[in-house]
């Protein structure tokens, strides 16, 4: 019975060849699926793309690490769903690349944070946490407030997430530096045009309280208060995938 | 070439190998790791067979059982709302009246309010519902929107300032900033919000700067705040003679609010919160307030 391997310890370049072979069924198994059954990736009509004001956001996310204490993933779980809301679907995070889920859970799952609370509110708490939460152990994120967003290579972001998959436009493309500006610019005449650009759906608010001035923080809570809101997939009831 | 030979000790075949005149023995697998593997194999085989596992082109083998994960939480979930159905029925359906006046669902009021209001509440009102800078105190008679059951349970369905339709719309307008007034009277009007609550505030205002204060008030403030400065809930606008104040009653922070105005905002609960937790809500409110000093 271990004539084979006794064969195969003899020859190194072989021992490698089986050892890869062996390993690599786990992971060809796991992997190769989600690229052929088509249930991998829910179906729905209504997402919609992240503006560049959010692309930005995300970015600031990324940047300061937001995913290693909060995930973004609830799962289908009794006690996760009635905290959080209906559990995540995989197409709500068809255009994150990279994806957030995450599974370290020092503070809340932020999957269905967007429109839970107040603009006003997202701005103290990235300001100083204890402020409004006095047993917080959040880091505070002050200087985002002071610091001015960089969207002149918004363009090449949105360029870049095309390359993706990202369904961007040559149009959003050219005019994503303007966007990210008008979205916090409620009143300004281009804060039209993103709306056509992007959909109804579109949040255009002085995010940060400060409409003249677009900072880090307007990224932020833009992005924070959409997560989640991309698409209505995940409230509408789901069939068992199984079905 | 190797030579495999007997070792005398243990009686087991040296595998034929020589370090430094150390011989390896060729020592079987003991027999428990044996029973354990082929313990382990014939395990996944049925569990192969009963649960979803291989991948087979564009679908998948979905096992006997047929057990979906997303099924079974719907499941659970149903599960869990008919264990409560008991008393969520109840409070479905009876007047908020006839709920206070039932301990047994008034103790799973507390229960489950006190849960949903640390979910989902507590981050601006606080887990113990005092509020904080901007956010009001819940546990006061003092209620914006009106303290009544039936209006608490609106607040929190459409919210305030929010994207609800419905929603419940205020605004403090930035008097100061804005002009509506001239600069050299604010501080007078400031000194006389601030009598209204603390008679000690406006002691030494010599008479005279005080009706000017009180006419200055009636002709900018009185239309939403009221004659009296009591308030009108139709406008959500506060009452300025009690003691509980949102964004603080020194003197620099309603000089601020006078100045920039306030614009508050209140999420709606209407597409996040079912109908019935909505009312556990509201309930909790109100019996947290009646149990306050």
């Amino acid at each position: 019975m271990f004539g084979l391997h006794y064969r195969l310890e003899r020859k190194a370049i072989g021992l490698v060849i089986g050892i890869i072979v062996v390993a690599s069924i786990g992971g060809i198994v796991e992997i190769a699926p989600l690229f052929t059954i088509r249930q991998t990736v829910e179906e729905a009509q209504d997402m919609r793309v992240y503006t560049p004001l959010e692309l930005a956001g995300r970015d600031i996310y990324v940047r300061e690490g937001c995913y290693a204490c909060h995930s973004q993933m609830i799962r289908t779980l009794r006690d996760e769903v009635e905290r959080y809301g209906p559990y995540s679907l995989a197409v709500e995070s068809k255009y994150d690349h990279p994806m957030l889920w995450g599974s370290k859970r020092t503070g809340p799952d932020l999957a269905r944070l967007g429109g839970k609370y107040s603009d006003e509110w997202h701005v103290a708490h990235l300001i100083n946490p204890r402020d409004v939460v006095r047993q917080s152990i959040m880091p505070a994120y002050a200087w985002l407030m002071r610091t001015p967003l960089r969207t002149d290579d918004l363009g090449l972001h949105l360029k870049a997430m095309r390359r993706l998959g990202v369904p961007y436009t040559d149009d959003m493309i050219a005019n994503a530096t303007k966007d990210a500006e008008a979205q916090a610019a409620p009143d300004s005449p281009a804060a039209g045009d993103l709306v056509k650009r992007y959909g109804e759906a579109t949040q255009v608010r002085a995010f940060d309280g400060q409409p003249a001035q677009l900072t880090e923080m307007d990224a932020l809570v833009a992005y924070l208060q959409i997560l989640g809101r991309l698409t209505d997939a995940a409230h509408k009831p789901v069939a068992g995938s199984g079905g | 070439m190797a030579v495999e030979e007997r070792d005398k000790h243990s009686g087991y075949m040296t595998t034929g190998h020589v370090w430094n005149g150390i011989k390896e023995l060729n020592t079987p697998v003991p027999r428990p790791v044996w029973l354990f593997l082929i313990g382990t194999a014939l395990f996944s085989f049925v569990y192969w067979l009963l649960m979803p596992a291989w991948p087979v082109g564009v679908t998948y083998t979905k096992g006997l059982l047929g057990i979906d994960q997303r099924t079974t939480v719907a499941e659970n979930l149903k599960a869990a709302a008919l264990a409560r159905s008991e008393w969520t029925q109840r409070i479905e359906s009876g007047s908020f009246k006839e709920i206070q006046a039932d301990p047994h669902l008034m103790t799973a009021v507390r229960q489950t309010g006190h849960r949903l209001f640390v979910d989902n509440c507590a981050v601006c009102h606080g887990t113990d519902a005092k509020g904080g800078k901007g956010y009001p105190n819940l546990t006061t008679t003092s209620w914006l929107w009106g303290g009544e059951p039936e209006q608490i349970a609106e607040t929190i369905r459409v919210g305030i300032n929010s994207a609800h339709p419905d929603t419940r719309v205020s605004q403090m307008p930035a008097v100061g900033r804005d002009q509506m007034m001239p600069g050299k009277d604010i501080p007078k009007v400031v000194r006389y919000v601030l009598g209204l609550s603390d008679p000690a505030a406006a002691k030494d205002m010599p008479a005279g700067e005080r009706e000017a204060a009180r006419t200055l008030f009636e002709a900018n403030c009185a239309a939403c705040h009221g004659e009296d400065a009591k308030g009108k809930i139709e406008m959500g606008a506060p009452d300025l003679t009690d003691r509980f104040w949102i964004y603080g009653g020194d003197q620099q922070s309603v000089l601020a609010t006078i100045w920039d105005g306030r614009q508050g905002h209140m999420p709606t609960w209407e597409a996040r919160l079912s109908p019935v937790e909505r009312k556990i809500l509201t309930l909790y409110l109100v019996d947290l307030r009646a149990k306050t000093p």
